[in-house]
């Protein structure tokens, strides 16, 4: 007996591809980009009630905390300003960057990527879903660390409504970071490091009042794309804020976003798919 | 043209998946300190599979036989190094993204839907799979509906027990309709509720749709009882494929006695000292493979005199699957089944 199964001798045009004398079969439909990138959102954002909540209050109450104790510290004026900027990002920074590489790299680690790699919906769509997920966690959280942070150092809330572009834009960068650090670090732990040095990092950098700071220091903290989201926002709290540079700063996270989520796309493709 | 290939001819049609060549392999891996390295590993090794319209083709074989790297290969998780896979004629190796076009696949882990509810679970895939908003919904329902998940439709996946988290998997899997579904152990820790519902899905499936399956298994009892035609694997080959009683007709000759013995086999008995070289031996048990005469005289032996005394219990039975795998050879001598 042979270990050639169904009844196929080499040569024979079924055994030249089966059933490549008929036409091939219709495809299913591919799941277009934005529906796709709803359903993965919309996914997503449920975990956030059996899986999220206590780690956004920990998001908040740490940021909250740091606060509190920078208050004995900090005088007012521009330092005042870069503390609360600074705090409502960390908050971004925790959800969005720690947290998503977090979960990325379980996915990968765990097979669960196979799972959407087996359904024909495009890379960016679970990336994107994934990534505006995160970033909508941080919402309340930021606005809670903005509006505490405002009421303690006596700060305007009046331009406030600047979160509403500052949140996805550094939303947008650090989740991208985030999500690339999680598909392409090769080992869960690893991504959960990466994580979490760049959640430190955000935090170190980002709330600590840059004019204290040695020059190769300031240097870093230019490199690190929530640092134009913090400058961003805590320029608002000027008497008379400069509108140019503020939107000079979100430009920059808005291209870092593009580009890390482009990276993370990339590297998405490259893990599914071995 | 000889008459096999004839027949080859007249279900050429019918062949969903054909499978010519397939190779994979493992680079070997260099030794990091105190942990050696390992060679170079043949996953799959020249695998030629026709799988027919309607029918539920399974893949046995020992864990590490190859048959996750085979699938995944089906499934466009993985590129062969040679080879070729055609799926209702399209070219998976060529163009892997098809095969999400095509089939549904049931990975063994559930990752990616633990934190999801069961019914979200299943919209969500539905919707991934091109469906739109209400399609999706009908569909969903549909589905839960089916297989019971209805009651646990709330209930995120996390919370549930193994078999029916693997159970609300399988409902996400059939979301989309699609004519080939790729199932990797899908009835893992289900009870026979569940287990049935499986495969009262399926058959609905084949018998409106025509709807194909390829069952990853290592469960051979089942194999037996719900698979068209199965391939051995073993070393990534494909070392028999036909129906399961076609498989078993080849070793008919053959019966297995199990011995079991109260402390240890009484080998002062000279006829049972003679059986110890042929009897596969695992604590008090023994397992031997006769001709049905001479296991005939094995049970008159044991059953008595001294050989009685030492004897426990023992069985006489006609082939399964597993007599049919290390009669043709396999190479993991411990059987087909997880310990």
């Amino acid at each position: 007996m042979s270990v050639v199964p169904a009844d196929v001798l080499a040569g024979t045009p079924a055994a030249q591809g089966g059933a490549g004398e008929t036409p091939p079969a219709e495809l299913g439909p591919r799941a277009r980009l934005w529906p796709s990138l709803a359903a993965v959102y919309r996914a997503q954002l449920s975990r956030a009630r059996v899986a999220r909540i206590p780690l956004l209050f920990v998001a908040t109450f740490q940021s909250v905390g740091i606060m509190i104790m920078l208050r004995g510290v900090v005088g007012g004026g521009k330092e005042a300003h870069s503390v609360v900027a600074g705090a409502a990002i960390v908050v971004v920074a925790f959800v969005a960057l720690n947290l998503l590489a977090q979960y990325f790299g379980q996915l990968r680690a765990g097979g669960g990527l196979d799972h959407y790699a087996t359904l024909p919906v495009p890379p960016a769509a679970v990336v994107l879903g994934a990534a505006a997920a995160y970033a909508s966690f941080t919402v309340p959280g930021t606005l809670v660390t903005a509006v505490f942070g405002c009421v303690l150092f006596g700060l305007p809330l009046g331009n406030l409504w600047v979160l509403v572009a500052v949140i996805p834009l550094a939303g947008a960068a650090l989740s991208g970071l985030g999500a690339a650090f999680g598909l392409l670090a090769p080992r869960p732990e690893l991504a959960t490091l990466l994580g979490q040095l760049g959640m430190s990092a955000a935090l170190l950098l980002g709330v600590l009042p840059p004019e204290r700071m040695p020059q190769p220091v300031r240097f870093l903290r230019d490199l690190l794309p929530s640092t134009y989201g913090v400058e961003a926002y805590a320029r608002t709290f000027d008497a008379r804020p400069d509108w140019t540079l503020v939107g000079v700063d979100m430009a920059v996270c808005a291209a870092v976003g593009v580009v890390s989520l482009a990276v993370a796309t990339w590297a998405y493709r490259r893990a599914a798919v071995r | 043209m000889s008459e096999r290939a004839g027949q080859a001819l007249r279900h050429g049609d019918d062949v969903v998946c054909a499978v010519r060549g397939l190779t994979k392999t493992y680079p070997a891996s260099r030794g990091r300190r105190g942990a050696p390295g390992t060679d170079e590993v043949r996953a799959t090794d020249g695998v030629e599979l026709d799988v027919r319209r309607g029918e539920i083709f399974g893949l046995l074989g020992p864990n590490g036989a190859g048959k996750s790297t085979l699938v995944r290969q089906l499934t466009g998780l993985m590129r062969p190094d040679k080879g070729s896979v055609t799926i209702l004629g399209h070219d998976i190796v060529a163009h892997p993204e098809r095969a999400a076009r095509i089939l549904a696949y049931l990975g063994q882990e559930s990752t990616a839907l633990d934190e999801l509810t069961v019914a979200l679970a299943a919209e969500t895939t539905g919707r991934l799979r091109g469906l739109d908003a209400r399609r999706a919904r009908a569909e969903r329902d549909a589905v839960l509906d089916e297989l019971g998940l209805t009651p646990i439709a709330s209930r995120p996946l996390k919370k549930l027990s193994g078999g029916q988290r693997r159970l609300a998997c399988f409902a996400a899997a059939l979301m989309g309709e699609r004519p080939l579904l790729v199932l990797d152990e899908p009835t893992t820790g289900m009870d026979p509720v569940a287990r049935r519902a499986v495969w009262s899905a399926v058959d609905r499936r084949r018998a409106e749709r025509g709807t194909t399956v390829v069952l990853v298994t290592h469960n051979v009892i089942e194999a037996e009882t719900v698979l068209d035609r199965v391939a051995v694997l073993d070393a990534g080959r494909v070392i028999a494929c036909d129906t399961p009683a076609g498989l078993k007709e080849r070793v008919s000759g053959e019966v297995r006695v199990e011995l079991v013995w109260r402390e240890r086999a009484p080998l002062q008995v000279p006829e049972v000292a003679a059986l110890r070289e042929r009897a596969q031996e695992s604590g008090r048990r023994w397992t031997l493979r006769l001709p049905p005469d001479e296991a005939r005289a094995v049970v008159a032996t044991v059953t008595g005199g001294d050989a009685f005394a030492a004897l426990d219990d023992f069985t006489l039975t006609t082939p399964s699957l597993e007599d049919v795998y290390l009669a043709l050879g396999g190479s993991a001598r411990q059987g087909l089944v997880k310990a």
